[in-house]
């Protein structure tokens, strides 16, 4: 099946800038979907408000575009009340782990099986090119005119720490590794986090002084290596791609089927 | 007839009739005074294969419960005053989505924590404006168990009727206090089953592409229908518009569906008003001592009635003023500033003649402090 099957080409043109990386995250997305053979049925996609959260309205599954930074809350309704749908989360960094980062640690700490994917443009592009909790220090913004002081949380360590069983990494400019992790992610029983670095030219890049989108999916290739790299022993600077952590630990709704049968006796 | 008789809390009668309603989804966060509610269906939910789920906080429970309820679910969440400060935003977009659901609200004294233990009316009017933008909401009460059994049935009933979300403000006093309460047989109370739509898989179905009669036929995740929910305008497939035809036509849709039904949803009990003097007017715990104050002057000759109301919102104004119509004065007794008193004066040909007998310390309104106010009003002094 092509992957225009899971589009709504009828909602086209999307609203994403020219360049952005989000329109790459779908369609490793669709590819990842597409070689898994899933019915389009059976997917719900969960997003919360921003520049990444449009994503859900353009694919041809049940779709919830919810309120900022609550994608989790909602999905995990939806999940715990129907555990047989593969229900997956796209986020911005800003909606997933500044004003969504309760609902993030703890759908990760009961591990319930959601694929969260984090759209990590490092700004908020929607509003215009603020900083985000994944901005870093020395960023600029139009909230940090004078460079950023705030730190950044690192999506990998923070999702690991707060218990997700499935933590993985990788860029835009790296295509076949998105659709790859997408499909180990959504295979894997549990709190899946992937983060996909991707650029947004109009805001981070310009303020930033990053170049076109070329040049920052450039960067994306010279900043970043693969897990355990010489490269990553020779310039710690670097950041990792690949997937972090692949663990099993109970998964959240089959532990609830184990309380509904000590409630019924197992009847 | 063998009843199944109970002697229970209200927060208790709200379990029951959730699970006669047909409840299959809670999720919550521990709040004074409504946490029985969370206990009690955290047991029952499993016993009968539904599923209860302690969320990290009130913004997260009602968004679960909204996500539940697109898979089919009849779904509920309850909390108290900050809670339910916290869930505006989902609120208004349970309304926008038109999703089924029913928020308990266990009223608690405010602002901020204020005062937890202790009971109180004052969410009335956050009950109506808390979430912004222009909105139509139901918001529905009731002062004795037996009444909140059949009022909290109605409020899971009017959720699915016009796919909204239902607002029950019970308040701290009504809430833990024990009391009798007779379980209804199965099919003694009319239940509203939700309506799918009958749209076949493979034809373009259209989520928000009202019916002739207004209601809007649903089509659960995970069924062979699929479209876009979101909080946006948005056009009959669920896609966000900006277009000003579709914004007018979608708020004019949200705000007449209840709003022009504002007889059909009003619930009351009238006590005593065809000759009445002085109408009392109130709701739930507070209607308790106005009814006592009532019957008790009665039996003395005092031409006194209650208009008990069960609807909040939309505000019952053309019964409110007919109802009132004949009275000397109307005293509206509740445990806040005045609220429904707002109301009330909106709604009657003269609003000078309405006073207001309340409580805002915490402490339970008696018949000793609504005959006192009455004494006043009447002149005859303390």
């Amino acid at each position: 099946m092509s992957i225009n099957n899971y589009l709504r080409e009828r909602f086209f043109p999307h609203l994403w800038c020219a360049g952005c990386g989000h329109g790459i995250v779908l369609n490793g997305l669709l590819r990842a979907i597409e070689q898994l053979g899933l019915s389009k049925n059976e997917i719900v996609m969960v997003s919360g408000i921003g520049c990444s959260a449009r994503i859900s309205g353009y694919v041809d599954v049940h779709t919830l575009h919810t309120i900022h930074g609550r994608a989790l809350a909602f999905a995990t309704g939806v999940k715990i009340s129907r555990p047989e749908l593969k229900v997956i989360v796209p986020m911005g960094d800003g909606d997933a782990l500044a004003i969504g980062g309760n609902h993030f640690i703890h759908a990760a700490r009961r591990n319930i099986d959601i694929t969260a994917i984090v759209m990590n443009n490092r700004i908020y592009g929607m509003t215009g090119g603020q900083f985000s909790p994944l901005s870093g220090y020395g960023i600029r913004a139009t909230t940090a005119p004078y460079e950023n002081v705030d730190p950044a949380f690192d999506v990998v360590e923070l999702a690991k720490a707060a218990g997700a069983t499935f933590v993985a990494r990788t860029t835009a400019y790296h295509t076949k590794q998105i659709s790859d992790f997408v499909k180990k992610a959504i295979l894997h029983k549990g709190f899946s986090v992937l983060e996909i670095m991707a650029q947004c030219p109009t805001h981070f890049g310009r303020k930033n002084k990053e170049g076109s989108a070329v040049d920052m999916m450039n960067l994306f290739k010279e900043r970043t290596t693969p897990i355990g790299s010489k490269a990553k022993q020779e310039n710690p600077d670097l950041i990792e791609r690949g997937i972090f952590l692949q663990s099993l630990r109970p998964e959240y709704c089959e532990e609830y089927d184990k309380v509904i049968e000590r409630a019924t006796g197992g009847q | 007839m063998n009843k199944n008789i109970k002697f229970v809390q209200g927060n208790e009668a709200v379990v029951e009739a959730s699970v006669y309603a047909g409840l299959n989804f809670f999720a919550g966060y521990p709040i004074t005074p409504s946490s029985e509610i969370a206990e009690l269906l955290a047991k029952r939910l499993p016993e009968i294969g539904g599923k209860f789920i302690q969320m990290e906080d009130e913004i997260a429970s009602l968004c679960a419960i909204i996500g539940a309820s697109l898979t089919g679910n009849k779904v509920m969440t309850a909390t108290s005053g900050p809670g339910f400060s916290l869930m505006q935003e989902a609120l208004g977009y349970a309304i926008m989505a038109e999703i089924p659901c029913v928020i308990v609200n266990v009223m608690r004294g405010g602002p901020s924590t204020g005062i937890p233990t202790h009971g109180s009316q004052a969410d009335v009017n956050q009950a109506r404006w808390g979430t912004h933008g222009d909105h139509a909401i139901v918001a529905l009460t009731a002062s004795n168990h037996q009444d909140i059994f059949e009022v909290t049935v109605t409020a899971y009933n009017l959720a699915e009727t016009y796919r909204t979300p239902v607002i029950l403000l019970l308040d701290e006093v009504v809430g833990h206090m024990r009391e009798r309460l007779a379980i209804p047989e199965k099919g003694e109370l009319p239940l509203v089953e939700r309506l799918r739509t009958s749209v076949k898989e493979g034809v373009d179905y259209h989520p928000y592409l009202p019916r002739e009669d207004g209601r809007l036929p649903m089509s659960d995740f995970g069924g062979v229908h699929r479209y876009n929910v979101t909080g946006l305008y948005h056009d009959m497939w669920g896609f966000p518009s900006s277009e000003p035809r579709v914004v007018h036509g979608l708020i004019r849709h949200l705000v007449d569906k209840i709003e022009n039904r504002v007889n059909k949803l009003a619930r009351y009990k009238e006590f005593f008003l065809e000759d009445a003097q002085i109408v009392f007017l109130s709701y739930g715990s507070a209607a308790r001592s106005a009814l006592h104050v009532v019957k008790n002057r009665r039996s003395r000759g005092e031409r006194l009635g209650l208009l008990e109301l069960q609807t909040l919102w939309p505000f019952p104004g053309e019964i409110v003023r007919e109802r009132c119509a004949g009275s000397k004065a109307v005293i509206v007794v509740e445990h806040n500033m005045g609220q429904v008193m707002q109301s009330v004066k909106m709604a009657v040909d003269d609003p000078e003649r309405v006073f207001l007998a309340n409580r805002i310390d915490g402490t339970f309104i008696t018949p000793t402090d609504i005959m006192n106010i009455l004494r006043l009003i009447q002149g005859k002094g303390v």
